[in-house]
């Protein structure tokens, strides 16, 4: 019986979640007493994961899987799953992971958790806590099947160094026909995305303006953070519809969420929610999201986000 | 073309979340359902196919009698014909198996679902029928145009967008994008009256049991009065950020 998380990487690289998700494993590992496997996909720095607790490393470098897709991926982990004996598979919330583990649910016939917040509280039977109606409420929730896929949501449990044993596995795999083909792939590069991001820096209508937003994007630079906007900014096409965060755009879960200039509708709380600490600035004191945030700045947006940026720059 | 929407039905955004039952069941009174936002943008997208691809558009919902206002209001925005599989909708897995059994009954070349759904946000369902079925998949779908059995579709992606082709049959998560919100057809009269016309078939649930069941629902802790900042002490704020909170 062994725990296998998915370690996701990007351009050769470990992601952040990738760390999380190791500790997350290795912790729930310790409860159940087994091995932590890890497996990624042409990744050059795996190792850096035995420091997290990685017992085994499995690596599987092939030029036919430089493009994630749910399809090719969960077929190989399908593979692992089979010859390891595996009982429980951790895998981020990224878009990519929760793309591949309800799929790889489907072809496994298991049962899959999204949104899981805590260690489980209980191991048998198997309860864990995930946050459910667009984070106004959590669950306990009781999983049954031989085997589990949880999906961690993203700055819940953190990073924890815990030392692994991790002996580097090779593991030959069985390549699987599809006619699902990427194409192309446009990015942006250089910026932080907002899934990525520890800190995202978010404007609305306040700004008055697709020309003011030259002062998000550098209190965004000096913070290294993400930017995005609201509804209706998107919507305007002001900003690209990348950015915007809320009910029905992107989720944000970053450690903090700066909100300037946005009065906090439902729809748009609903999408920031589980980001850990929100800052409000917002001219108009009645603003909704001040009761929602948990440090407020009343005042123009046009004086003080120039005052702020001069006060972290001379940091 | 034949294409299946699956609708789930789900309480408004600005409903009271509440519980019953020792606080282990969602309390519905009081609460107004819609069509789940994602699964109408889908919905719009499967309409447009009727003229575009001309395909015959089928949704269904798993769920009891209480689900049928949403299944009409799809037939009035143009979907040909609604089936609700008459069972609690236990999970996620339970869902997904009913609509699978359905459509091994009934050939789809196209089942579009929602990207999630916005009560319990899983994102399960296209997934899991996609691997049942052993279907193509592709979620966080914002384009898609289909020729000769051939889809051309693209992900939204961190920081981007994806862009890929497969063969049908294939299983779609639709999210805002795929359409736009202004592109969403209201319902007129004329498609309110043509939808009392249209097929709405009850199907006799498998009873498939749950894998997951939830103990008990509870809701976060309440949260601290907001500390607010002069606009002319940036300093402490920058402080109360660094050291109290140590987000920066």
């Amino acid at each position: 019986m062994a725990v296998l998380v998915y370690s996701e990487s990007e351009n050769g690289k470990l992601k952040k979640s990738a760390f999380e998700t190791m500790s997350y494993a290795k912790a729930l590992s310790e409860k159940i007493g087994s091995e932590v496997i890890c497996v990624s996909f042409n990744c050059s720095d795996s190792e850096l994961l035995i420091k997290y607790g990685a017992d085994k490393i499995i690596n599987i470098e092939n030029s036919n899987l430089k493009e994630f897709t749910s399809k090719t991926y969960s077929n190989v982990i399908t593979q692992i799953i089979d010859k390891k004996d595996i009982s429980l598979v951790i895998l981020s919330s990224s878009a990519d992971a929760k793309y591949l583990g309800s799929y790889l649910a489907g072809i496994t016939d298991s049962t899959y958790v999204s949104n899981v917040v805590e260690l489980p509280e209980s191991i048998d039977p198997f309860i864990v806590k995930r946050s459910c109606f667009t984070n106004k409420a959590f669950s306990s929730t009781e999983i049954n099947g031989d085997l589990k896929i949880l999906s961690i949501s993203s700055n819940s449990y953190g990073a924890k160094e815990n030392n692994g044993e991790g002996i580097i596995e090779k593991f030959e795999i069985n390549e699987v026909n599809t006619t699902f083909k990427v194409s192309k792939i446009e990015k942006q590069s250089g910026n932080v995305t907002i899934a990525d991001a520890d800190v995202v820096v978010s404007a609305g209508r306040g700004l008055k303006g697709p020309e003011n937003w030259h002062m998000i994007e550098e209190l965004a630079e000096v913070l290294g953070a993400a930017t995005a906007c609201s509804k209706p900014v998107s919507d305007m096409g002001w900003r690209p519809h990348s950015e915007h965060v809320g009910q029905t755009g992107k989720p944000v879960a970053s450690n903090l969420y700066i909100a300037i200039g946005i009065s906090g509708a439902i729809q748009h709380l609903a999408g920031i929610n589980s980001s850990k600490v929100k800052l409000v600035i917002n001219n108009d004191p009645e603003a909704p999201f001040f009761k929602a945030a948990d440090y407020g700045v009343v005042g123009d947006a046009f004086e003080v986000i120039p005052d702020l940026i001069k006060k972290l720059k001379s940091r | 073309m034949n294409i299946l929407v699956c609708i789930s039905n789900v309480p408004d955004t600005t409903s009271k979340i509440n519980f019953t039952d020792g606080d282990s069941k969602f309390d519905k009174n009081g609460v107004q359902f819609i069509i789940n936002p994602n699964d109408e943008f889908g919905l719009t997208k499967a309409v447009w196919m009727k003229d575009s691809n001309n395909a015959s558009v089928s949704v269904v919902t798993v769920g009891d009698s209480s689900a049928e206002p949403i299944l009409r209001k799809c037939l009035a925005i143009g979907a040909d014909k609604a089936i609700r599989i008459d069972s609690d909708a236990k999970d996620a897995y339970s869902v997904a198996k009913e609509i699978v059994n359905h459509c091994e009954s009934v050939k789809y070349d196209l089942i579009i679902c929602g990207r999630e759904s916005i009560d319990y946000n899983g994102g399960l369902v296209p997934g899991l029928i996609a691997g049942y079925l052993d279907y193509n998949y592709i979620t966080n779908c914002v384009s898609l145009e289909i020729e000769s059995e051939k889809a051309k579709c693209a992900r939204e992606i961190s920081g981007g967008t994806e862009y890929s082709e497969c063969d049908l049959p294939l299983v779609v998560g639709a999210q805002k994008g795929l359409v736009e919100e202004s592109d969403l057809i209201i319902p007129n009269m004329r498609g309110i009256m043509m939808a009392r016309q249209k097929p709405l078939d009850v199907e006799i649930s498998k009873n498939i049991n749950s894998r997951t069941t939830d103990k008990k629902f509870f809701k976060p802790e309440e949260k601290g009065e907001v500390k607010l900042v002069k606009s002319d002490e940036l300093d402490k704020l920058i402080d109360l950020l660094e050291n109290e909170a140590k987000v920066i």
